[in-house]
């Protein structure tokens, strides 16, 4: 088990201040100007050396995301997007960063600005975050103040701005460039790529945009040195992450943990355990809704990192564990998802706006066992069709569940028409 | 997607009050010169704040202010799910029925709203309360929960949520966050991880 003097995030409850003085007692902004004046290409080779992958679901490297930005300004400016509109079901960790530990987020916010050329930051927050951005405000104004950003940043020699803006209710807005697009002021609807936001982004401007948890570690690794944090988890699956773990367990909970923990020990060490006991264990979504539920027999032993929950067809996304237990209706369970989509596709792609209400009017059916046993495959169909279709990813977020449910769970749907049809066969005869 | 229409009843006109006029300036001073577009959504949000709803007036107020075209801002307007293009009540609830939320008795607490305000969409009779079943809201360790205006109430039962309704609608204060006795994402009966933290908060007289 990780031991806390390797966690990060040391007030990931709040039991502490969360304050600038408190953020100091706890190590951040020490050393910051030494940092910057080690220079960029430093930076950003830490970062690459230190392993870590972007913590919003992809798992794209952020020292690679961060070489991308071009080296000179050719009169525009530079921006860093920070992606806050924390909103993938079962996700809960960049709130806690915002609220409990805000001045690890905001050195991280100075040190990668610098690192690509960025005078400006915006942190976009998800709208319903009301007092979560309350907080961040106010640290950023304590940061301000202190002369830790602002003209001469920390004493560094660069000059930096960062403002809070906030989004107003649209899950569609966690993809960059609808991020983009809705901070700009417009709805929020993804663009096409290429080009990307590097080289045509915010304003038309060469822009990074990154996950929460990605700029908040930055600061840490770099005190600490890429190789402490390449030497947590596992090769290719660095360092340490947060976890969301809700569902079915006896002690939901959010916890900092080592990349490739064992899910059952993540489970059992943290949360309780599986409500009734491992056995009463039905089907785990390792990594936020998008991605496909895992049965139990896959769980016993699956490590939670981005390469083993790919190597039994799911993901790590944003490691939001949600634990299902065998009193649920896991038909119903992943048909609430496919309605989450419906609800939330920004409409601008045929396959995904007709797609997901499709897919969730068969799921309905599902549910209710009204349906003939060949539309499963009608269905599995549909999902091929809306994924990988779209301009961005939430076609195949909306996909993914699906195919996973029919992968591993056929059987319970088949089962479900047979009763419905059986139940009405016997109606008819009387 | 959801459609979103505005209402049929709407005000004659709308302005900002001095005080948000100056705020809405400070916001749109954020963004750099010809882009304030950008603050758009501060300001509709604002001008919700300060009319209950966000009426068609206040659409075409913040277009104007912002120099934008009104299709433009009624597009923003009706995009945003969290614009409320219709009166809610004095304490709006939105009640969080997704997945996470689900698998842990988030269809009790819609039996609670139905039974002690109304219909879903519907403001109570006497004005106090309305709710709306919302997607994720992002509290998911803490689930079941409810976000009633600009708070969250987490760690939730039907017993506990039906106690907060009746004392917001008596004109009471209650707590927000967790409804368990823990303090935020911890797990229940205390943290496995960070407890010298955890003494080190009380120590600091948090």
């Amino acid at each position: 088990m990780l031991e806390d003097k390797d966690r990060i995030f040391t007030n990931l409850y709040g039991f502490d201040d969360w304050g600038l003085e408190g953020a100091k007692r706890r190590g951040d902004w020490d050393g910051t100007a030494a940092i910057i004046a080690k220079g960029r290409d430093w930076i950003i080779d830490e970062m690459k050396n230190s392993g870590l992958r972007g913590r919003g679901g992809a798992g794209f490297p952020t020292g690679m995301k961060w070489s991308f930005m071009p080296k000179e300004s050719d009169g525009r400016p530079h921006y860093l997007v920070v992606n806050a509109d924390e909103s993938e079901p079962g996700t809960c960790k960049d709130r806690d960063i915002m609220r409990h530990d805000p001045h690890k987020l905001i050195e991280g916010c100075l040190i990668a600005s610098f690192a690509m050329g960025a005078h400006a930051c915006y942190i976009y927050v998800r709208g319903e975050f009301i007092r979560e951005r309350e907080q961040l405000q106010a640290a950023v104004d304590q940061a301000y103040e202190a002369g830790l950003i602002g003209k001469n940043a920390a004493g560094s020699g660069w000059d930096f701005d960062l403002y809070v803006h906030h989004g107003a209710g649209a899950y569609i807005c966690g993809e960059e460039t609808a991020l983009l697009e809705s901070l700009e002021g417009k709805k929020g609807m993804p663009r096409l790529k290429p080009p990307f936001p590097a080289n045509v982004g915010l304003y038309g401007a060469p822009t990074t945009v990154n996950n929460v948890e990605s700029i908040a570690v930055a600061p840490t690794i770099l005190r600490r040195g890429a190789s402490w944090f390449s030497g947590l988890g596992r090769p290719n699956n660095a360092g340490t992450k947060l976890f969301c773990i809700s569902g079915h367990v006896n002690k939901p909970c959010n916890v900092e943990e080592e990349m490739g923990i064992p899910l059952r020990e993540l489970l059992e060490k943290h949360a309780g355990g599986v409500r009734g006991g491992w056995d009463n264990l039905l089907a785990v979504i390792p990594g936020g809704s998008s991605v496909p539920l895992l049965p139990k027999t896959v769980c016993d032993d699956v490590l939670m990192d981005f390469d083993s929950l790919k190597a039994v067809q799911s993901g790590l996304g944003t490691a939001a564990v949600i634990v299902m237990d065998k009193s649920t209706d896991i038909i119903k369970a992943i048909a609430r998802l496919s309605y989450f989509y419906k609800h939330e596709s920004c409409g601008q792609c045929t396959p995904c706006r007709e797609g997901t209400g499709w897919m969730w009017r068969v799921m309905e059916r599902l549910v209710a066992g009204e349906a003939e046993p060949a539309e499963i495959d009608m269905l599995l169909d549909v999902t091929k069709r809306v994924e990988g279709h779209t301009i961005c990813a939430l076609g195949d977020a909306a996909a993914w569940p699906v195919q996973g449910l029919i992968r591993h769970f056929r059987g319970t749907i088949e089962e479900r028409i047979a009763a419905k049809r059986g139940g009405a066969a016997q109606v008819a005869a009387e | 997607m959801s459609v979103r229409r505005l209402d049929p009843n709407q005000p004659e006109s709308f302005e900002f009050t001095p005080e948000n006029l100056d705020w809405a300036k400070t916001q749109m001073a954020k963004y750099p010169d010809g882009k304030q577009a950008s603050a758009i959504i501060s300001l509709l949000w604002q001008a919700q704040k300060q009319h209950g709803w966000l009426p068609e007036p206040a659409i075409r107020y913040v277009a104007d202010l912002l120099g934008m075209d009104y299709i433009r801002a009624l597009e923003v307007a009706t995009f945003y799910t969290m614009f409320n293009l219709s009166p809610v009540g004095e304490h709006f609830v939105q009640l969080c029925g997704t997945t996470p939320c689900w698998l842990r008795g988030a269809d009790d607490l819609k039996e609670v709203c139905r039974k002690h305000i109304g219909e879903e969409g519907e403001v109570s009779e006497d004005g106090k309360l309305s709710w709306l079943e919302v997607e994720c809201l992002g509290a998911c360790v803490n689930a079941p929960m409810v976000q009633i205006n600009d708070d969250f109430y987490e760690d939730l039962d039907a017993e506990k949520f039906e106690r907060i309704l009746s004392e917001l609608r008596s004109g009471k204060d209650v707590k927000p966050g967790p409804q368990n006795g823990r303090r935020s994402s911890e797990p229940e009966d205390g943290p496995t991880t960070l407890k010298d933290s955890m003494s080190a908060g009380k120590a600091g007289g948090e």
